[in-house]
């Protein structure tokens, strides 16, 4: 389905913004994906999918991409991530396995990406080039740069964890109430 | 009167709260999340709020696509947790405080922020997660230790409120809370975030480097990331990384410096980069400590005014 209109964040790469237009056009797919929080809704739906979906007034399009379970086709078409996450979840799936679906990769493939930090923004940011990163991404002020010392680089271990406390360190500051 | 001394920024992943509810937390995955909690929790239960306003959004639970409030403030005397497909999330109902909540809607209108009063209410995992973080885990049958008023914001379609007219709501709630009678300590949580990205075929999207400066600016600049525009968040930050506006309702109700006294970030919790962050008013020692004559709170409140204001 063409946008009717495009706007700025058309430009960033597998990315299905849920806008004003698609909230309007996806509205059975996102109710449909609603009603399966209540148990009797799960069962009918899966008893007859095609039967079930008559009610929600879906286009042909959008009742294919439920069929298929064409995630992708579904964020286009106006459904929400947190609405069709119920389908997943209908199915017996766990988000990982939807994120795999929608991202090309194995389940494991996606997992072991994330255990290594996520998918890179670097040449993800843009699908016309704007690949510079944004002016807001620094927090060193701009009269003084250079004052604060580097961030250290990635650790090698898989996750990347890190803490700064200075809880604790001082005695707990006496604490009259009212 | 009652003041805000605190805010806490932390993520909302749901996959935290099932790692609770099906104790995982031991698991090594999930000890490297649950850790960095562990320093909030000592500081949460020696600082002993009166309330907590908790800054979230609500994921296709309490509100589908039928109605969508940009800022949706909890008024009811309690919030039973909402069934997400998979049956509540075991923990107490929350209780509410009707009465400073109810008193901010009036006083945020009032201020040109319009609201949206909910008498009814149910709150999902964006708004028990970060209670869990910071408050432990309760049995369902105990009791979260104060009332706390829920904030939700939509981040779900576009577009979310600015990070300009959040970091503003911001500053309207802290001046009705301190316009409030009463003495009260009040703690205010912005959650979600910080980066990820879940759907599409980008998802699984995350910028470290991003969330650093955020954290930085949050605590030291926050006027610079008021000028974020929400196309800079969802290509750096991910699509549903834009959630981070709702950290600078917190950051707008504290005062313009703060003492930043704990930070922790991991990646990741499922599919994002968990952020989190205590910061302290530095009048925070003071609170409670005098009482100054019904003539200075008056001057007091004045002066308070007078800089929201300006």
């Amino acid at each position: 389905m063409a946008r009717e209109q495009q706007h700025d964040y058309d430009d960033i790469p597998g990315t299905f913004v849920f806008d004003a237009e698609r909230s309007r056009e996806g509205f059975g797919i996102n109710m449909f994906c609603m009603s399966l929080m209540k148990d009797e809704n799960r069962k009918a739906f899966k008893a007859n999918e095609a039967e079930y979906l008559k009610k929600f007034k879906l286009t042909p399009e959008q009742t294919d991409a439920v069929l298929k379970r064409d995630y992708n086709r579904m964020l286009e078409l106006g459904g929400n991530i947190y609405f069709t996450a119920k389908l997943g979840a209908t199915d017996g799936h766990s988000f990982q396995h939807l994120a795999a679906v929608m991202t090309g990769s194995t389940q494991q493939d996606y997992a072991e990406m994330m255990l290594k930090g996520g998918r890179n923004v670097e040449g993800n940011r843009s699908r016309t080039g704007k690949n510079t990163p944004s002016k807001y991404m620094s927090s060193a002020p701009a009269k003084k740069a250079a004052a604060k010392p580097k961030v250290k680089a990635k650790s090698k271990s898989a996750a990347k964890t890190k803490a700064k406390a200075k809880v604790g360190k001082s005695k707990p500051k006496s604490k009259k109430r009212k | 009167m009652a003041k805000i001394i605190a805010g806490i920024g932390s993520s909302h992943v749901p996959a935290i709260g099932a790692a609770l509810d099906n104790g995982k937390t031991e698991e090594p995955y999930w000890k490297r999340v649950f850790s960095g909690f562990e320093k909030s929790q000592e500081w949460m239960r020696e600082t002993k709020p009166d309330v907590a306003i908790v800054v979230y959004n609500d994921h296709a639970s309490a509100f589908s696509v039928e109605m969508i409030p940009t800022f949706a403030l909890g008024c009811a005397a309690e919030f039973p947790p909402a069934d997400e497909g998979w049956g509540p999330r075991p923990v107490p109902v929350a209780k509410g405080h009707p009465a400073l909540a109810s008193h901010i809607a009036q006083s945020c209108i009032l201020d040109e922020f319009d609201l949206t009063i909910c008498n009814k209410m149910e709150i999902d995992h964006g708004m028990t997660v970060p209670m869990n973080l910071l408050f432990g885990k309760i049995d369902k049958n105990g009791h979260w230790p104060c009332p706390v008023i829920p904030l939700a914001v939509n981040v779900v379609m576009y577009p979310p409120p600015t990070g300009h007219r959040c970091y503003m709501l911001g500053k309207a709630i802290k001046k009705a809370v301190e316009s409030y009678p009463d003495d009260l300590k009040v703690v205010i949580f912005g959650t979600g975030g910080l980066s990820h990205q879940i759907s599409g075929p980008r998802a699984g999207l995350i910028n470290s480097k991003w969330d650093k400066a955020f954290l930085d600016n949050l605590s030291k600049d926050p006027q610079k990331l008021v000028k974020i525009p929400h196309i800079e968040y969802m290509r750096e930050a991910g699509a549903e990384g834009i959630e981070m506006v709702m950290w600078l309702i917190m950051r707008g109700a504290l005062d313009d410096k703060v003492d930043e006294v704990y930070r922790f970030y991991t990646v990741p919790a499922s599919n994002t980069a968990v952020g989190h962050i205590i910061l302290e008013n530095k009048a925070k020692k003071s609170v409670g400590k005098r009482k100054p004559a019904a003539k200075h709170k008056r001057a007091a409140a004045r002066a308070k005014v007078d800089r929201i204001r300006s």
